[in-house]
């Protein structure tokens, strides 16, 4: 791997720490006009997903992190391992439990995810900004409500619980923004 | 802004100098690094006398007090290595000035009438602060920056989110006290006014004189706005004796960091010893300026063009 240092930092750069890929986002030279140097670092830690902050002195360097983002479909959950493919290439991956983390609610079979491989191992997996879904169960509702207030609770076929106005019912599909997790419309 | 500045020193009887950017001699300031070239004279170009780019205009500027100047000022280009972040540019803009006569006191209210003056139109500051430096870290982090010793301030450092400062500073005190001046205590300075810090610890490396009856601190003020540092001044030190020890020092730590050793500034030296006039400097960045008077959030925004353009 290659090493950089401080000075060739920027935003989006992988590099290891303490024996962790990280990401790069932010970087600020701190120094005083008669003082040392230092590098104020914001990194996310790529296998957590946590965010931290670091000073190092200005200089110090680091390998970078063999980290790619690759689109996949996802095939199927073993009860072990969720398993992707790439499309051009069908070469399979399995990802335990703690990389797949909270996309899991929102993985459906034959979705295009982006899975991102350190050393070609599966670290993390983000999920489509937007999926279509299933709903498995929620109390019936009033017909003819249409107003927006409101609401109540539908899980849907992956097992994740969503808010969705009342006139929506069971066994319809529904379209849902994974990144907050909100409803955004019915899907005909 | 060039302008507003010129007008206010030529309405207080302050000469505007240039003095030469190249010098024989280097910046023995450890923690500043001088871009190096070299002369050649006529015909010779295998034959190269090592030339710097001045870090700031101080040492010239000196050998004019010492000949009998008077209160000078200069707008130039002043250069540091290893210097690039959103508030640092290699090549940079300094105003410096010297006032015979004035103490650091008198220099604080010139500052300000300058910066307040400039600011007038365009965000009125209000009244400054002033901190020494040494009550303003006991007040803000609970130590005596001169009497800590390195486990209270890993505890410190620790409570302030910094585990790893132990580890980068090590038993060397100068950088404990700009780490933790940088992280916790520069950021809340000279909020929408001025902050004047002054009473330095003498270990820091500067060219200030000693403070009367505190033999621990030097006369040299730091100015913030908005966290970030504006300008350095001092009363200027006098004593060549003093001047070249420093200059030993600077010398011996680089040294000991392995870092390359400049040729001092012999001529500086004897300047002092023909006497140097009690007189008070201070270096202010105008590109920060610049940037704070329009909102910038970085010095990009107000260089045409910035050193990877450049």
């Amino acid at each position: 791997m290659a090493i950089v240092s401080t000075a060739e930092f920027k935003n989006g750069l992988k590099i290891m720490m303490d024996n962790d890929p990280c990401t790069i986002l932010s970087n600020e030279f701190v120094k005083p006009g008669k003082g040392q140097a230092f590098n104020r670092v914001k990194l996310r830690n790529l296998k957590t997903g946590r965010v931290l902050e670091k000073t190092f002195k200005s200089g110090e360097t680091f390998e970078t992190a063999d980290v790619v983002d690759v689109e996949m479909q996802y095939l199927y959950n073993d009860g072990e391992q969720w398993h992707f493919m790439q499309p051009q290439s069908f070469e399979q991956y399995g990802a335990e439990p703690a990389s797949v983390a909270d996309a899991k609610q929102w993985l459906k079979e034959q979705d295009i995810c982006i899975v991102t491989l350190w050393n070609g191992n599966p670290i993390a997996v983000t999920p489509p900004n937007f999926v279509e879904l299933t709903i498995t169960e929620t109390d019936p509702g009033v017909r003819g409500d249409t107003s927006g207030g409101g609401g109540k609770p539908a899980t849907l076929e992956t097992g994740a619980v969503v808010r969705v106005p009342l006139f929506i019912q069971t066994g319809e599909v529904i379209k849902v923004d994974t990144r907050t997790g909100e409803y955004v419309s019915r899907v005909k | 802004m060039l302008a507003a500045i010129r007008r206010f020193f030529d309405e207080r009887g302050v000469l505007e100098v240039e003095t030469p950017i190249l010098s024989h001699a280097g910046v023995t300031d450890p923690n500043l690094i001088s871009f190096r070239t070299g002369l050649h004279r006529p015909g010779r170009a295998n034959d190269t006398a090592p030339l710097y780019l001045q870090t700031s205009p101080e040492f010239a500027m000196k050998r004019l007090l010492a000949a009998g100047s008077g209160s000078i000022y200069q707008i130039c280009k002043a250069f540091r290595d290893e210097e690039q972040g959103r508030r640092h540019n290699p090549e940079f803009t300094l105003l410096e000035w010297y006032r015979v006569g004035f103490g650091l006191d008198d220099l604080i209210a010139e500052t300000d009438a300058l910066a307040r003056g400039l600011f007038a139109e365009r965000r009125p500051l209000g009244p400054p602060e002033i901190f020494g430096y040494r009550e303003l870290f006991k007040e803000r982090l609970g130590v005596d920056p001169l009497d800590v010793d390195f486990e209270s301030l890993d505890r410190c450092a620790r409570s302030l989110g910094l585990p790893e400062a132990a580890e980068l500073c090590g038993h060397d005190r100068p950088t404990w006290l700009d780490l933790l001046f940088a992280h916790s205590i520069q950021p809340q300075l000279g909020l929408d006014k001025l902050s004047f810090v002054v009473d330095f610890p003498a270990i820091l490396p500067s060219l200030a004189r000693n403070k009367p009856g505190s033999p621990e601190l030097v006369e040299r003020v730091e100015i913030y706005l908005e966290g970030i540092e504006l300008a350095n001044g001092f009363h200027e030190l006098q004593d060549a004796v003093e001047q070249d020890w420093r200059f030993e020092r600077d010398l011996q730590e680089r040294r000991e960091r392995g870092m390359f050793l400049p040729t001092k500034d012999s001529r500086l030296i004897a300047a002092l010893e023909t006497g140097l006039p009690d007189c008070s400097g201070i270096a202010l960045g105008l590109d920060r300026l610049l940037m704070m008077l329009t909102g910038a959030q970085s010095l990009a925004d107000v260089l045409p063009f910035p050193i990877d353009r450049a």
